[in-house]
């Protein structure tokens, strides 16, 4: 399932993050925990956030954030407990809180840097968009798309939606022609579409290679340079082991001649 | 001449000697303790400074990244030692041992403190998150501390439970060796793999395809260094000795593996097209030319200077190298992934970070008091006044043997 988020059509009128914080049950009254150039930014109870960017030419875009689901999730790739998952059936990016030890590399490693935490908590967890995989699950659209008033979000089959984001950029020259998320670090299940060039409204300008391809290559290489490491040592050792053993006889032999 | 001698409690059998830096070092555990406290009943909130934008504190840079690197002596000592047979540097190789092996008692509980639900630490020993580097480094770190404290036994049952279990020891100790070799060069690199997959993040000066290989480099010749460095304070304290040509032997197998390291962070700053990266007079840039120079260049420049021969400088070489690798760790996590630099350590963090050294000080004193570690059966805490005569009188002390 993914989601196609049509910038131009957004009025930034806060009904999806409103349904977010009911549906996952997060506390309506905390304080904003990171602002950053005047934009708010996620934090543990808030899973998605409009935000506002005035452009050049003085006009208004709103920006829905929230955690992409990438199709090569660098968070879940991450996780050495297996806590954060890629939904197989969904392409949800699922978070296990009882799986999760608290160490905070899916954070450090998510290259939009989307996983937050609990500051607060006696035993915090991660705070991530797990894009509702309850309701996905159950063929319903997220809570936040089905809150979209004026359409700017649409949910869908990936392959489809990305058809149709370039159909629309196509029939409008005001689009920008590029579709966020079709390659953006290996792809992600939500896209975005924008006539205002994305780097002006804080998207961040990755490479599409997957960041999980480097660990992964390094990972591979490990048993083969642990096993001949060790091989190599023990021959060492027995080398070595050998060496003493010589050396101890001929002192013996010698000795012995001396006697 | 004057020598003081400190007062030496002896509590059923066991040497408790007593000096005002003790006293301050306790009291530093003591404060330390009741942060630990603080910190995992209320979590993160009161303790540190972490955010979102820094998830990774001091604890992470300092604690564990640089006291992994710092512990490398151990291995790297015993590498040289037990296999490529520099059986001069024998001397040492106990005291490497004991430090990091306090090193990695102490990263293991830097590691605790930083996990959110502690009580979960021993989940990835069952749900295996093998795509994760971390995942690799959690298994071989606490495989590493288990060898250790087998090898360390060797030096325990020579003292205690001496019949029982000595022998069996000593007889398993070659395959010891071989696996103790094994994880910390396993882990040492993937310390640096841990880096791979912040491609995005990091500034391209620090990332490259070849860091788990720069960490394992550093790690090493960081060993021969802290090495020097621990030998050289303990040289203070306990009036142990070391000729300086085997310490000069030890840092030059290391610094030639600095010269390679150097020569590939050319080579990347070639191949990557990073040289306008070098220069550019922003922050990281700056921070990375300070690394390079005062943590790599001028040591290398100093190890094939006729400085090596005195041992000013090869202490500075030595000090040089660990600054060095600090910074070098601290600017992975920090510098290179710097985007609003609202971080820095809590006094909750500080207090943890200095107790927990202070603890692996005040253990590694006793141990060294108690046990044949550096030489003798038991080491004697003296103070050195500048004396010419001292170290005979040293040595007279030292020999004085329990019995």
């Amino acid at each position: 399932m993914a989601v196609l988020v049509d910038i131009t059509k957004c009025i930034g009128c806060e009904g999806c993050s409103v349904a977010c914080k009911m549906y996952n049950g997060l506390d309506f009254k905390a304080k904003p925990r990171n602002i950053k150039d005047g934009h708010l930014e996620l934090d543990d109870n808030r899973w998605t956030v409009i935000q506002e960017f005035h452009t050049a030419n003085d006009s208004l875009r709103f920006v829905k954030k929230q955690c992409l689901h990438c199709l090569e999730p660098a968070c879940a790739s991450a996780c050495f407990s297996k806590a954060i998952q890629k939904d197989e059936k969904t392409g949800a990016v699922v978070y296990y809180p009882d799986l999760c030890v608290g160490c905070r590399y899916c954070m450090v490693a998510c290259p939009y840097s989307i996983p937050k935490y609990q500051w607060n908590e006696q035993f915090p967890q991660v705070a991530k968009c797990q894009m509702c995989e309850a309701r996905l699950s159950k063929g319903d659209a997220p809570a936040c798309v089905s809150a979209c008033t004026t359409g700017a979000l649409i949910s869908g089959d990936r392959d489809e939606l990305i058809k149709k984001a370039h159909e629309i950029i196509a029939s409008d020259s005001r689009y920008v022609n590029h579709v966020y998320g079709e390659h953006e670090v290996g792809g992600s299940e939500w896209l975005y579409i924008s006539d205002v060039p994305f780097e002006e409204l804080g998207f961040k300008q990755v490479s599409d290679t997957p960041v999980t391809n480097y660990s992964k290559s390094y990972l591979s290489k490990v048993p083969f340079f642990a096993a001949g490491w060790a091989l190599f040592l023990a021959g060492l050792t027995y080398y070595n082991h050998r060496v003493e053993k010589n050396k101890k006889n001929q002192d013996d032999e010698n000795k012995d001649k001396e006697d | 001449m004057k020598v003081k001698v400190y007062k030496c409690f002896r509590i059923l059998g066991w040497d408790f000697t007593i000096t005002p830096t003790r006293f301050v070092l306790t009291g530093l555990v003591a404060l330390m303790a009741a942060t630990v406290l603080l910190r995992l009943l209320t979590g993160f909130q009161f303790v540190t400074n972490l955010t979102d934008e820094t998830p990774w504190g001091m604890w992470i840079a300092f604690d564990v990244m640089c006291g992994v690197a710092l512990a490398g002596g151990g291995y790297s000592t015993a590498l040289l030692v037990h296999m490529f047979r520099y059986k001069q540097c024998e001397v040492v190789a106990r005291g490497a041992l004991l430090t990091s092996l306090l090193g990695y008692i102490l990263v293991m509980a830097g590691l605790f403190l930083d996990i959110g639900q502690w009580f979960n630490f021993w989940r990835p020993f069952v749900s295996w998150g093998y795509t994760s580097v971390l995942f690799e480094v959690f298994w071989c770190i606490s495989m590493y501390t288990t060898i250790l404290s087998l090898e360390f036994f060797e030096i325990i049952t020579e003292r205690v439970l001496v019949k029982k279990l000595h022998r069996h020891i000593l007889k398993i100790l070659p395959v010891l060796v071989v696996i103790g070799l094994v994880f910390p060069v396993l882990h040492q690199s993937s310390l640096g793999g841990l880096f791979l997959i912040m491609k995005e993040k990091m500034f391209p000066l620090w990332w490259s395809q070849f860091l788990p290989i720069y960490f394992l480099m550093s790690s090493f010749f960081v060993g021969s260094a802290m090495v020097c460095v621990e030998t050289t304070l303990a040289r203070t304290a306990y009036g142990h000795e070391i000729p300086h040509e085997i310490m000069l032997k030890l840092t030059r197998v290391g610094a030639r593996i600095m010269l390679v390291y150097l020569l590939m962070k050319i080579y990347d700053l070639f191949s990557m097209d990073l040289w306008g990266y070098v220069f550019q007079g922003t922050l990281q840039s700056n921070m990375y030319c300070l690394e390079m120079l005062f943590g790599i260049i001028i040591p290398i420049c100093i190890i094939i200077s006729p400085l090596r021969k005195t041992r000013g400088g090869l202490l500075t070489y030595a000090w040089l190298t660990v600054l060095g690798v600090i910074f070098n760790r601290l600017n992975c996590v920090f510098t290179s992934m710097y985007e609003s630099g609202s971080y820095f350590p809590g006094i909750g963090e500080i207090i943890v970070s200095a107790g927990l050294v202070s603890l692996g000080i005040l253990i590694y004193c006793f141990l060294v008091e108690n046990f044949n570690i550096i030489g003798n059966a038991r080491a004697v805490q003296v103070k050195i006044d500048k004396d010419k005569d001292i170290k005979n009188l040293i040595w007279a002390l030292l020999r004085t043997k329990r019995h």
